[in-house]
């Protein structure tokens, strides 16, 4: 049993719970799996650097702020009300013909090739980094600029306005 | 390590873009089914994920790593909006007392 499929698996597994779960704690929880399986696809890919940052940022950083700020809201069980299932159908229906439409896409192209890895050190830091300061040191200044200002803007959004208090 | 990559030599590139496919697909069908604001933004995370995925995929198929370095880029830029969207969630959250998104068809006019 090949490994890749037994982690695909388990990520479409994962995935389906988050969207299905009733608990919102549940639904975050089972996405943290879900992207722990990924991070084991990255290292399959050998993409090591991905990896440390996928683990890092998204498992580490990203759902421990949505765990965070799903505490602090302090829902209860009603907080999510009754949604038609003639809404649900709907939904579950729109998904499946965006996935065949894609299906039917992918198919027509049909690369059948298997992936192989030509260069064995292609997703180590030391690559990486010799290809995202030379080629790419201005997206990433840049990308520097956008998280400052994201930081600014979710300081000044989150906090409350004293004049209406 | 070197095992475990080898494992890879009988995975068509097909199957990772099957597989990106049902992932980004059920990040949709979670946007269209759920009424909570936090899970249609854990199912917009779902679907940037997936796109990274194929994204690395592809770049371990042709040997560049300039599709590596994007999905650097996409991290950061879902950190960035990940901290905004909460934000105004949260914000949303202490005026209407519920993270229901039919509560803001107010918006509308």
């Amino acid at each position: 049993m090949n490994t890749f499929y037994f982690i695909a698996f388990l990520s479409i597994f994962f995935s389906v719970l988050v969207i299905s779960a009733k608990n919102p704690v549940h639904s975050i929880l089972y996405l943290v799996l879900t992207f722990f399986t990924f991070t084991i696809q990255y290292i399959l890919l050998n993409a090591q650097f991905l990896a440390i940052v996928n683990f890092i940022v998204y498992m580490g950083a990203i759902l421990v702020l949505f765990l965070y700020t799903l505490m602090l809201m302090n829902l209860n069980k009603d907080s999510e009300p009754f949604k038609s299932n003639i809404v649900k159908i709907a939904a579950v229906l729109g998904g499946g013909c965006l996935f065949v439409v894609l299906f039917a896409c992918f198919r027509q192209v049909g690369i059948a090739e298997p992936v192989v890895l030509k260069d064995p050190g292609l997703g180590l830091v030391k690559n990486l980094g010799k290809v995202l300061f030379n080629e790419f040191l201005l997206p990433f200044e840049i990308s520097s600029l956008l998280l400052l200002s994201a930081m600014v803007g979710a300081v000044l959004l989150a906090t409350k306005d004293p004049k209406t208090v | 390590m070197e095992s475990l990559t080898n494992t890879l030599h009988t995975v068509p590139l097909n199957h990772y873009i099957l597989l990106s496919a049902i992932i980004f697909s059920i990040g949709v069908m979670g946007v269209l089914l759920r009424r909570n604001a936090i899970i249609i933004f854990m199912s917009v995370e779902l679907m940037l994920n997936a796109v990274n995925l194929l994204l690395t995929a592809f770049s371990v198929y042709s040997g560049d790593a300039s599709g590596q370095v994007f999905v650097f880029f996409i991290m950061a830029l879902a950190a960035a909006e990940v901290a905004v969207g909460l934000a105004i969630i949260v914000m949303i959250y202490r005026n209407t007392n519920s993270i229901d998104i039919n509560v803001l068809n107010r918006l509308k006019w």
